[in-house]
């Protein structure tokens, strides 16, 4: 009996993580220095440098991202993840990369051909929760954060639903 | 400035609060009356010295007196009810004030309606209202479930998502007046407070016209800059200023910021100091509100406090 209480003691307190909200990016965490597009280095090659999403696990920050995917008008070009103007966010194709500084740096710097330079327009904080959110639509963030179905209608299944797509780099189509 | 359903200073607080009041004396005098009865009957029994005595003949017909009597009391209590509820929802008047307001986590947006839209005036956090004129209040909710209440002027009234409610209100006295969210909607529901301005028309008039216009240019080379800063930092993405680049709409309009009263709902007052605190870390004075924490120098910051604080 006392072993199955641990057991769920421990059980909900790694709810406790989840639901976390640090309305602060806790200092250190910003991206000091922009990712690299390139593989190719000058003198001798080193490991280059990568920085995780640190809000990935968040269930607070995946939600945030997703209002601001509206809110910020990335809808405007990428619809809802399926694609428009700009490239599809949910399927396994990734042009500038996928992990969390590449998409950083994409959302900050901008891209070629019609992706606009959010950065100095948009807090780092609010960045990361955006770059959370948009690897959540490809179903690349653990399932117990990733956002469940929406109030309104949703035309794709809610991502907490999404199976994982592996990323898969590709060039401009 | 308190907020008082015992202040009426309008029509329909002013049924409230009668009702209020009738309530009030109906039960105070209930138990006065029970608790002479109750005493008297201690009273009694105390006195009494045979403990075998048979009951008072005429106790069942006091029961059956008093049941009929509450009865009739709360059916009257009932009644009055449905009269002053009828009241508050069928006021209709033709020339009416229309003003839309929106209900966000935290916050409140005003907007005042014109068949122009040019002519539309979008405030937030602060209601200014012409004394004795009848206005149509249409309320909305862009968020979750929030209520709109000013204790002194009506009662309250759920604002809905996907739903429009309306509420019908009319000043009859000139003050200013506390209003607030009075549905628990969040982190920060404590903090969603606004100013009601009730004042006599031709003030009102001048108010609006005021805000009609778009926004004051900065004078001060101070004040310049930040308008510089604004329009190239995050402000724009959230928030509109009419007349310059800043258009977003996500955050109250700040196109006459220095005419309220209030920051961040009624959070704090409007001074230069609050404002710059307020500029510094958000998250600090009101944790979870919508507004990011800014990376600006101290100098920035002064430089965007003087402009804010010029755009009457």
């Amino acid at each position: 009996m006392r072993c199955w209480i641990a057991i769920a003691v421990l059980l909900a307190a790694s709810a406790c993580e989840r639901e976390r909200r640090d309305f602060k990016l806790p200092n250190g965490e910003q991206l000091t220095q922009s990712t690299r597009l390139s593989q190719l280095q000058p003198g001798s090659p080193s490991q280059p440098m990568t920085v995780d999403s640190p809000l990935e696990h968040n269930a607070y920050a995946l939600s945030e991202g997703k209002r601001l995917y509206s809110a910020y008008n990335c809808v405007g070009c990428h619809a809802q993840g399926g694609g428009a103007i700009g490239p599809a966010l949910m399927d396994h194709r990734w042009i500038y990369g996928s992990r969390g500084d590449q998409i950083f740096s994409t959302i900050v710097q901008g891209r070629p051909n019609g992706m606009p330079a959010f950065g100095g327009r948009i807090p780092d904080q609010q960045v990361w929760q955006l770059v959370a959110y948009v690897q959540s639509m490809s179903g690349n963030v653990p399932k117990d954060a990733a956002p469940s179905r929406n109030d309104d209608m949703q035309a794709a299944k809610p991502e907490l639903r999404r199976e994982p797509k592996p990323p898969v780099q590709t060039g401009h189509r | 400035m308190i907020q008082s359903v015992l202040e009426s200073a309008g029509i329909q607080a002013a049924r409230v609060e009668s009702e209020w009041w009738t309530i009030f004396w109906i039960t105070t005098i209930v138990t006065v009356i029970v608790l002479a009865v109750l005493g008297i009957a201690l009273k009694r029994g105390a006195a009494r010295t045979d403990a075998t005595t048979s009951h008072d003949a005429h106790l069942h017909r006091y029961i059956a007196f008093a049941t009929v009597l509450t009865v009739v009391i709360l059916f009257g209590i009932l009644v009055r009810s449905i009269v002053t509820t009828r009241a508050l929802a069928s006021e209709r008047v033709t020339d009416v004030m229309q003003i839309e307001v929106t209900a966000y986590q935290w916050w409140w947006s005003v907007e005042y309606q014109h068949p122009e839209p040019e002519q539309r005036v979008r405030t937030a956090n602060e209601l200014r209202l012409p004394v004795g004129r009848t206005v149509a209040i249409k309320l909305l909710a862009s968020d979750v479930i929030h209520s709109f209440w000013v204790p002194s002027l009506s009662g309250k009234l759920d604002a809905i998502p996907g739903h429009e409610a309306v509420l019908w209100l009319r000043a009859d006295k000139a003050g200013v007046y506390r209003g607030q969210c009075a549905e628990y909607c969040g982190f920060q529901h404590a903090h969603m407070a606004f100013v009601v301005v009730a004042e006599p028309p031709d003030q009102f008039e001048r108010w609006i016209q005021a805000q009609r216009k778009t926004a004051e240019q900065p004078q001060t080379e101070l004040a310049q800059r930040g308008l510089h800063i604004v329009q190239r930092s995050a402000c724009v993405m959230c928030h509109t200023i009419r007349g310059t680049a800043a258009g977003g709409r996500m955050g109250p309009d700040l196109t006459h910021f220095a005419s309220r009263s209030t920051i961040a709902a009624g959070t704090l007052p409007r001074t230069p100091e609050h404002v710059n605190n307020w500029l510094a870390d958000p998250q600090a004075i009101k944790p979870g509100n919508r507004m990011p924490t800014l990376a600006l120098s101290d100098a920035d910051r002064a430089a965007l406090v003087a402009y804010l604080e010029q755009l009457r």
